[in-house]
């Protein structure tokens, strides 16, 4: 959201009355309820935040004890995830926005596709993991099967910004690369990725916030266990699910939920604003939200 | 845009394999969406087999119960899902509206700028997050209020608030993109703010503020943590919004673990029918934008 480029005319009568009134009492009350939030989340959450909450094994099913198998987990997920989807979607983009598909039969299809991919529940992405990821590929309920699902899941996403990004670099540097006669596969590895990465990485910041966000999509592909995972081929419990569990399952596990939520957020903000920043310097939309 | 297109250099080999790659990941990234849609149909068919379609229009859902292998009515969670989804909706549309005209057109730059980051970072904070702080804040206000707090209404506040951040920025979009001259014109018409506002930039506007209507939408229905962790899960049709619902999603979350057999399958038509809803919902929000694009 930029700064706004036309001025109304001044307020004036009863009407410009009522809806400056409920205009400033809209954006109150939603500026209200994040400060509530925040405030919340750090009231409760930042005293039990140390170093021995990140680095310690899960005690007394997260009552106690920390969060460390929990990040190793979410990070392994996270990996997985992005091992897979970069690369898919790498070449989706540069298939769209570089090869002349985008108009094709056969772009549009894949666009619309994308589309479709893209509003879907998540928790359908978690019916669908434990379906095809967990049971017929066999990897049951893994570190392998959820960070594949969640690659499924921020896909369009990926695909959306890396596009983006792609259609960034200026015309004039591809004719520069012609004119020197590198065919496509070296223009576009010697001239338009360099220049695009800028806009390739807030699509991987952005798929990162989302994968990280994901609860529903993992609860029955990458499961519940929290033990430190020895491989990718054992079930492995994220940072959200670990907050879900601590405040519908166990009782008194509510200050550390707290403290767990806190950590998430954190590392959200922190990812999003990145991203934002990012996009910012690059001078474009800054956010489309997922 | 027209691109350059070397025409002679396709016949380089590394040219080639370049396409051949981008054409495949294409097909993979477009396949993922046929693949869910072939697993949930697979999964759903035995009971769509045994039972037929009739079953899950019904009002009772015991999925382990007795020797006649259980009832599956959807209805319950199907109520649940769009009274929860419709009362967000509603709830959400007027603030998200007011929240774009003061970004675009009514606070100064430095307000909007703010709002519009409160806005962002709403968007970015996860499900489960805006479920707990439901469980832990709303829900006991809500108890204190009427019992017993996990209800309908809690489902509908937490849902309001995750989807107010996609309508807002839609909106935005939506009311940064009407044509200058328009609202010129309106001030040379001497229309007063609330009439500008009303009669020319939101019609405007319109396409764009319907679409982002329909993701909003999609996104209410299509919810699984914060209605799981607020909204109580009891099987009902609910009476008033104090009482607790459980919805299409939070019923997959909570018995997939253990469902087995027609339970299963059952949980399955469950998913195929949110993955048709939004797919419904999209296809129809992109049907808003190209009919914008043909008749600006």
């Amino acid at each position: 959201m930029t700064a706004p480029r036309h001025r109304l005319p001044p307020p004036q009568g009863l009407a410009d009355r009522l809806l400056g009134a409920a205009a400033s009492a809209a954006v109150l009350a939603i500026v209200g309820v994040f400060a509530w939030l925040l405030a919340d989340l750090l009231r409760h959450g930042l005293g039990g935040l140390s170093w021995h909450f990140l680095m310690a094994p899960v005690e007394a099913a997260g009552r106690a004890g920390g969060i460390a198998p929990i990040l190793v987990s979410t990070l392994a997920i996270l990996a997985i995830c992005l091992a897979a989807a970069l690369p898919i979607g790498l070449g989706t983009a540069i298939l769209l926005a570089e090869l002349g598909d985008a108009n094709s039969r056969f772009g549009r299809f894949v666009r619309r596709c994308l589309d479709i991919l893209a509003g879907m529940p998540s928790i359908v992405f978690g019916l669908f993991g434990n379906a095809f990821f967990s049971l017929v590929l066999g990897l049951g309920f893994s570190l392998l099967a959820g960070g594949l699902t969640l690659a499924c899941m921020v896909l369009p996403l990926f695909i959306r910004e890396a596009e983006e990004g792609l259609r960034a670099v200026p015309q004039e540097q591809r004719l520069a690369a012609a004119a020197l006669g590198l065919g496509r596969w070296r223009m576009l590895w010697l001239v338009v990725l360099p220049a695009a990465a800028p806009g390739l990485f807030v699509g991987l910041v952005l798929a990162v916030g989302r994968a990280l966000a994901e609860t529903a999509a993992l609860l029955f592909t990458s499961g519940y266990v929290d033990r430190m995972p020895g491989s990718l081929l054992d079930s492995g419990r994220a940072l959200s699910i670990h907050i879900y569990d601590l405040s519908m399952n166990v009782p008194g596990g509510e200050a550390n939920a707290y403290t767990a939520a806190l950590v998430l957020v954190a590392l959200l903000l922190a990812i999003n604003s990145a991203a934002a920043w990012l996009a910012g310097r690059l001078g474009r939309a800054r956010w489309q939200v997922a | 845009m027209s691109r350059w297109r070397p025409d002679a250099d396709r016949a380089r080999l590394d040219d080639r394999l370049l396409v051949v790659a981008a054409r495949v990941s294409a097909a993979a990234s477009a396949g993922i969406v046929l693949l869910i849609g072939g697993f949930l149909l697979v999964e759903s068919l035995p009971a769509l087999r045994a039972l037929g379609v009739a079953p899950f229009a019904g009002m009772s859902w015991h999925p382990t119960g007795g020797t006649d292998g259980g009832q599956f009515g959807l209805m319950p969670m199907l109520v649940g899902t769009l009274a929860a989804g419709g009362g967000a909706v509603a709830l959400a549309t007027p603030l998200a509206l007011l929240a774009a005209v003061v970004c675009v057109f009514l606070a100064p730059p430095r307000i909007a700028l703010l709002l519009g980051r409160v806005i962002e970072l709403l968007a970015g904070i996860p499900s489960v997050v805006y479920g707990f702080w439901g469980l832990v804040v709303l829900v006991p206000l809500i108890r204190r209020l009427e019992p017993p707090g996990p209800s309908l209404l809690a489902g509908i506040l937490v849902l309001a608030l995750m989807i107010l951040p996609t309508l807002a920025l839609a909106a935005d979009a939506a009311l940064r993109a009407v044509p200058r001259e328009l609202l010129t014109a309106a001030s040379a018409l001497g229309l007063s703010r609330t009439t500008t506002l009303v009669g020319v930039a939101l019609p405007a506007a319109r396409s764009g503020l319907w679409t982002g209507l329909l993701l909003g939408v999609g996104r209410a229905l299509g919810e699984t943590m914060a209605v799981l962790m607020v909204c109580g899960n009891v099987v009902q049709v609910p009476g008033t919004v104090f009482d607790p619902v459980r919805t299409l999603t939070a019923n997959i979350a909570l018995e997939m673990a253990y469902a087995l057999d027609l339970h299963r399958a059952a949980l399955f038509v469950s998913g195929l029918v949110l993955a048709l809803l939004v797919t419904v919902l999209v296809l129809a929000a992109q049907a808003t934008t190209a009919g914008s694009e043909a008749h600006p």
